[in-house]
């Protein structure tokens, strides 16, 4: 039976591990490979890495980030932060990533996609979205969750399921930073729209949170970053929890 | 030498560092005679079934690829070309193996993407030193169906029940990602490569 999966975030600036609140007061969180096999001895199932200032000085530094922790992880990896052109997409996989996120320039541009997924199969792109409620619906967030657009977030993911999109990687805005659990109204509303597997992310405090993402909702894995960058939430136990509560984890 | 044939649809970089940390040397190729004369033979796969298979005709390797007589492992979409048809954009493939390659029914998330366990229903080195129902990394949209002699191991995606290791003769396949399947999928390719 294939199981629920957990995966760790890592933002990168300048080679490192950052977390901070949007860009500031950037607190140092390691070496993202050394990071990369500790969570992968401890069971994690998935790593993604998000170039947080995706500049293009900043390009090269990422490129040999993927490469070196391709070599030395064996588990599967996502890259995203930045990825607007076929070319991108294509020098991270070579670059070792076995998928690739996409942002903004899915909203900005939505045929980026079709183009991607028929040209490196739905398999290794993950459209990672924004969203925030207004009211009993909720808008997409381009640029890092700064600037609003009119676009309606659940349809936009029905759209990109039909333009060939392999994964949805859903942040909630209202979630975010919080630790105050996942946006369950939203995982909900984002599963029953589409069939593609989504991947909980905003919000995790505690271990309960990863349980009721997916007692409640029908996501396919959960996502979490500083909380386990600080060793606030270990992998091993969170894992052993899961299991305990009859959820499906490889332990 | 080990040869990891080289078209369009595969995931070179992630099977050739597995190698690496094997320690095993290997020739990222597509000369016949390279591919010919090799000691083991790796056919990673990723992508459509019906550009790859354009891509290996361009280049001439459907020919080459059914006359291997040494141990070859086709992985995911890898091994589903060795079946003689993929529902995939209606692809002929080469027909290595019998059975065929379908669609997951659209009442289950497409992809499979995650981890899944094997169940072995036949002994073989392949899986010397992996624990029954071992957890492994797929990424698939499509799955096998062949004869169950031809099968070493199965997985299951909803309700169905699916190939999850396949052998004939030389050619063995996965349709799981072992150079992505942590410790597990990396004793499996070692296995691979000692046979």
């Amino acid at each position: 039976m294939l199981t629920k999966r957990i995966i760790a975030c890592m933002d990168i600036a300048d080679g490192r591990v950052k977390k901070g609140s949007k860009f500031k007061n950037l607190l140092d969180a390691g070496d993202p490979t050394q990071l990369g096999k500790l969570y992968s001895k401890k069971g994690v199932d998935e790593l993604i890495f998000l170039d947080i200032m995706a500049t293009v000085e900043n390009r090269d530094t990422l490129f040999d980030l993927v490469r070196r922790v391709s070599k030395e992880i064996n588990i599967p990896f996502a890259v995203g932060g930045g990825v607007k052109t076929i070319d991108d997409i294509r020098n991270l996989l070579n670059a070792g990533a076995d998928k690739v996120s996409i942002g903004s320039a899915a909203i900005t541009n939505p045929q980026f996609v079709n183009k991607a997924t028929k040209e490196f199969g739905s398999q290794c792109i993950i459209i990672s979205v924004d969203p925030k409620r207004e009211g009993d619906s909720w808008k997409i967030y381009i640029k890092g969750g700064r600037e609003r657009t009119d676009i309606d977030a659940i349809e936009f993911c029905k759209d990109m399921e039909r333009r060939g999109a392999g994964e949805l990687l859903v942040n909630s805005l209202d979630q975010d930073g919080t630790k105050g659990g996942y946006d369950i109204e939203l995982l909900k509303a984002v599963g029953k729209a589409t069939n593609l597997p989504v991947i909980a992310s905003s919000g995790a405090g505690k271990k309960e949170d990863f349980l009721e993402a997916f007692v409640e909702t029908n996501v396919s894995a959960a996502l979490a970053a500083s909380l386990f960058h600080f060793r606030e939430l270990d992998i091993v136990n969170l894992k052993k929890y899961l299991a305990n509560n009859n959820i499906t984890v490889r332990l | 030498m080990i040869t990891i044939i080289n078209y369009n649809a595969g995931n070179m970089a992630s099977v050739a560092n597995a190698l690496e940390r094997l320690g095993f040397e290997y020739e990222i190729t597509n000369d016949a005679n390279k591919i010919l004369s090799a000691n083991k033979v790796i056919f990673p796969g990723q992508g459509r079934a019906k550009s790859a298979m354009d891509d290996l005709k361009a280049k001439g390797l459907d020919k080459i690829i059914k006359k291997i007589k040494q141990p070859f492992l086709g992985i995911c979409l890898g091994m589903q070309l060795l079946l003689p048809y993929s529902q995939e954009d209606d692809t002929k493939c080469f027909g290595i193996i019998k059975g065929a390659v379908k669609r997951f029914p659209d009442d289950e998330k497409i992809p499979q993407i995650g981890w899944n366990d094997l169940k072995q229903t036949r002994k073989n080195s392949l899986l010397d030193g992996i624990k029954n129902e071992t957890y492994v990394y797929f990424v698939n949209s499509y799955y096998i169906q062949t004869d169950d002699s031809n099968i070493l191991a199965t997985y299951k995606y909803g309700k169905i029940t699916a190939a999850g290791i396949i052998k004939k003769n030389n050619f063995y396949g996965t349709q799981f990602h072992p150079e992505k399947s942590g410790e597990a999928g990396i004793k499996i390719l070692e296995n691979f490569l000692k046979l």
